[in-house]
């Protein structure tokens, strides 16, 4: 029996369909067998992140609506056989699907897979609801800053109400250089805020938006400092025990490793 | 970083990190009172119950309500007392 997994955060642009993505590929790299929703519909966006956008012929309208089998509509990735992509429509909007729909297709997709992961629409309303419908956990993505922690409580306040049994906290694009200087809130100060547990931090990693440009999502990359990130993520989603990376150190090292060989600083 | 406290003391000045947790801090208190309306509602029947073993409270007369003052969210409540009960 799979797990159901959505992938949310009540503030657009925080990096939700990255991290879904990420933590997709990783999983199936631990030899999961993994699908992703791309519940964003009007707004599909999951499938360009995963460089999948030429292959698509049905999506999760189509199967809601019964105008394909479930199977037709997933779209293998490139690089892993294990990994599956159900994208959003495009031209329809979030009214498209109800909650009970996405139910059914989640209980349904567990049968088969290990990981379901749902990429959640931005927002509280229908889509929102519809992508934790059938959720069992949550990952809750926000950013240090003041509008996305603050949403990100209004989502927990929600998911709490939903009886969503567990949710856990990532925090992206953390600025350790800003931190440093005092003109970044540190990961204690989200923590104690939002009173949730921690699943991981991703640092701001410019090979995020690189990878992102090939369609290849970072964790791939064994010299990115958020591709280590995405992986200790998906190890903790596996019930292992890691460390957080310890993101100041990392830092200084590569810099001082840059300017070594002559990079600058 | 103890070098920076130091500065900011002398200076006066806060760390823009801190500006930002404590305005979450506010903000975050209001959010979650007015997102369930029974909240208030809930606090009131409870502060009620606590206080009418000493006092008679006219329930009709009680307001509480919450509010920003000088930095700090404020928990107000207006309890008309009919009558305190004789100590035993």
């Amino acid at each position: 029996m799979g797990e159901v997994i959505v992938i949310t955060s009540g503030k657009g642009g925080v990096g939700k369909t990255t991290t879904t993505a990420n933590l997709g590929v990783g999983l199936a790299m631990k030899n999961k067998n993994v699908v992703l929703i791309d519940a964003d519909i009007g707004l599909r966006n999951l499938d360009v992140v995963m460089g999948l956008e030429n292959r698509i012929v049905y999506d999760l309208v189509d199967v809601v609506e019964g105008n394909c089998r479930t199977k037709q509509a997933l779209i293998r990735d490139k690089r892993h056989d294990n990994l599956f992509l159900l994208p959003a429509a495009q031209t329809r909007d979030k009214n498209a699907v109800s909650p009970e729909q996405m139910q059914k297709l989640c209980e349904e997709l567990k049968q088969e897979f290990d990981f379901i992961l749902v990429d959640c629409p931005a927002g509280i309303e229908q889509g929102f609801r519809n992508a934790i419908a059938g959720a069992d956990q949550a990952v809750i993505v926000t950013t240090p800053e003041v509008s996305a922690v603050r949403d990100a409580d209004r989502i927990i306040g929600l998911l709490e109400a939903a009886e969503i049994k567990l949710s856990r906290l990532l925090i992206n694009r953390l600025r350790p250089d800003m931190v440093k200087r005092g003109d970044m809130m540190d990961i204690d100060d989200i923590v104690e805020i939002l009173a949730i547990e921690l699943i991981g931090v991703i640092p701001d990693d410019e090979k995020i938006i690189i990878s992102t440009n090939r369609g290849e999502p970072v964790v791939t990359n064994n010299n990115s400092l958020a591709g280590q990130a995405y992986r200790n993520v998906v190890q903790r989603l596996l019930g292992e025990t890691v460390s957080f990376l310890d993101l100041h150190q990392h830092h200084s090292f590569f810099s001082r490793l840059k300017r070594l060989i002559g990079f600058g600083g | 970083m103890n070098l920076r406290a130091l500065l900011n003391i002398l200076t006066g000045r806060q760390d823009s990190k801190d500006v930002a947790k404590e305005r979450l801090r506010l903000v975050l208190v209001h959010d979650r009172a007015s997102v369930s309306p029974e909240f208030l509602d809930k606090i009131k029947e409870e502060m009620i119950q606590v206080i009418s073993k000493y006092m008679d409270i006219d329930e009709k007369q009680t307001q509480i309500k919450m509010h920003r003052s000088e930095g700090t969210a404020v928990l107000e409540a207006n309890l008309a007392i009919k009558s305190i009960r004789r100590n035993v």
